[in-house]
């Protein structure tokens, strides 16, 4: 699913933030990106969610090879990766539904069809009588809500979420975490960047990625890439 | 496609509010200022070929031989000598009325009976139009010819005297149209700034939009289309101003309908060009603004 080769990533001529980033995510998988403030875990989420190029080694997405691949297929990949943003990005001129709507939209769905998922996911975020609601007039769980919706409603092969809970009280988190679950049991390779042990400890065979100072420990040796037994 | 079709949802991905705030006003100023110099480029540029083809084969041959009589005789002959040549279109004596009159306005006494300007000893006049291009041959002939009727007479060509006022008001159409062009490279540079402008005031937007999968194509269609718009209500604007200030200065040309004045009109063409000129800035305006937003989010990963 996604493969990271010796990556290193560097903004202009200052040290790298990221230093020899080496994993393998498996299709279908469940990981959790950890490590303290500064570690570089929004720099490898950019890389993942194909905001940001690596300025060495080796990226391979869905099997191809995203260093070298020409900008203009980047949109194509960027489809089947839905992301969550620590500051939600939603669009303030448009209302809930639309925020929502807008992967969709954005591929080509005509409005007949994309009506029916954008009112169910606006009922399961709990937000079925704010759908005309601009992001402003909403608190900061909801938009947080919207923003997953957004993320998952174009059912994205890997679902990409930075703090994704740190706006919501914990039965919306649980039940944010319950959705991500949903995907992941559905297919979906799911990274969710995150402080919050106790969330960490919800979900099953999930799997557990630490940055420190840039570089990757690997407390279960499963991301390793190669694997270790094979190193 | 000029202003390209955005489904209505997608319009949405922009603010309501128009992009650029002063670009329609700045545009229609740009637009007028255009008009106005195309239009006095090519009233200038119909009037200068007007004079150029009149003057180009005339000449007025003037006989100065002392005695009146004479005179008159020698302009009689060489007016029907010359009338009866196969290079010449028309020849015509201008007779001492006509003479007096033109005269008296630099006299100060145009209603004539001046005894200063009556006194005066004025010269023969004979008015000659070629027939066709060969002029240097046809001046020839015409040489030998006044030299047979009108022995020492001086022949004018109107090039000599009117050929310098066409070549001014010829280089004066060249430089309207070097402000038409001026002026049109001004509109595209406010519509590069508004793409530009309207780029950076929406950035986020784009960010979000390019990470959610769509398209450069997808992107500069919408900003394309509200560009287009504002551009094109700037230009309508411009062009309704500039017809009304163009019909009111036709109205009162009408009124001139002698001298260099009367040669200057737009014509079924310029009026043609002056219709086209506002379509041709909406399309300018348009391919600019694409090429712009393309070029910027070619910057963005």
């Amino acid at each position: 699913m996604v493969e990271f080769d010796g990556v290193g990533l560097r903004y202009g001529p200052d040290a790298e933030v990221l230093c020899d980033i080496s994993f393998n995510l498996q299709p279908g998988s469940f990981y959790f990106l950890t490590g303290p403030s500064g570690a570089g875990k929004t720099s490898l989420l950019k890389m993942l969610y194909l905001a940001q190029r690596p300025s060495r080694g080796i990226v391979r997405l869905f099997g191809e090879d995203l260093v070298n691949m020409p900008r203009q297929r980047l949109p194509g990949f960027r489809r089947r990766i839905g992301v969550v943003f620590q500051d939600f990005r939603l669009i303030p001129h448009l209302s809930a539904r639309d925020n929502i709507a807008l992967p969709l939209r954005i591929a080509g769905v005509s409005e007949e069809d994309l009506s029916g998922p954008v009112g169910e996911m606006l009922s399961w975020i709990g937000l079925g009588d704010r759908a005309d609601a601009r992001p402003a007039t909403l608190s900061g769980g909801e938009q947080q809500r919207v923003a997953i919706a957004r993320a998952v409603i174009a059912r994205p092969q890997l679902l990409v979420a930075d703090e994704p809970t740190g706006n919501v009280d914990p039965e919306m988190a649980m039940r944010l975490l319950g959705l991500f679950e949903a995907l992941n049991r559905l297919g979906t390779t799911v990274v969710v960047a995150t402080h919050d042990i106790h969330l960490i400890s919800r979900i099953e065979n999930a799997q557990m990625m630490r940055l420190e100072k840039g570089r990757l420990a690997d407390p279960t040796g499963a991301l390793r890439y190669p694997p270790a037994n094979r190193a | 496609m000029i202003i390209p079709r955005v489904p209505v949802q997608h319009r949405r991905l922009l603010p309501d509010r128009r992009l650029s705030g002063p670009t329609p006003w700045v545009i229609a100023i740009l637009m007028m200022l255009t008009l106005l110099a195309a239009a006095a480029g090519v009233g200038l540029a119909r009037s200068a070929n007007a004079i150029g083809s009149a003057i180009a084969g005339r000449v007025t041959v003037q006989i100065v031989t002392p005695n009146p009589v004479t005179r008159a005789e020698q302009a009689a002959a060489l007016r029907r000598a010359a009338a009866a040549q196969p290079f010449v279109l028309s020849a015509r004596a201008v007779d001492r009325e006509e003479l007096q009159a033109t005269l008296g306005q630099w006299f100060g006494s145009a209603d004539g009976d001046d005894p200063v300007l009556n006194s005066l000893p004025l010269p023969a006049l004979v008015d000659i139009d070629f027939v066709g291009e060969n002029r240097s041959r046809h001046m020839e002939q015409l040489q030998a010819l006044v030299a047979a009727e009108a022995p020492g007479a001086r022949i004018i060509p109107h090039a000599e005297w009117l050929g310098p006022v066409a070549q001014l008001i010829g280089s004066l159409a060249w430089i309207a149209g070097g402000l038409v062009l001026l002026m049109t490279l001004a509109s595209a540079a406010v519509v590069i700034m508004t793409a530009r402008a309207a780029l950076g005031t929406h950035f986020a937007t784009i960010e979000m939009l390019h990470l959610i999968g769509a398209t450069d194509r997808q992107i500069t269609r919408l900003f394309q289309r509200r560009i287009a718009i504002d551009t094109a209500y700037g230009i309508a604007l411009g062009t309704v101003v500039a017809a009304a200030i163009l019909l009111l200065i036709g109205w009162q040309w009408a009124g001139i309908t002698s001298g260099l004045a009367a040669t200057a009109s737009l014509g079924p063409t310029g009026w043609a060009l002056l219709l086209a000129l506002p379509l041709l800035a909406i399309a300018l305006a348009a391919l600019t603004a694409r090429q712009t937003l393309l070029a910027a989010l070619k910057k963005i990963l």
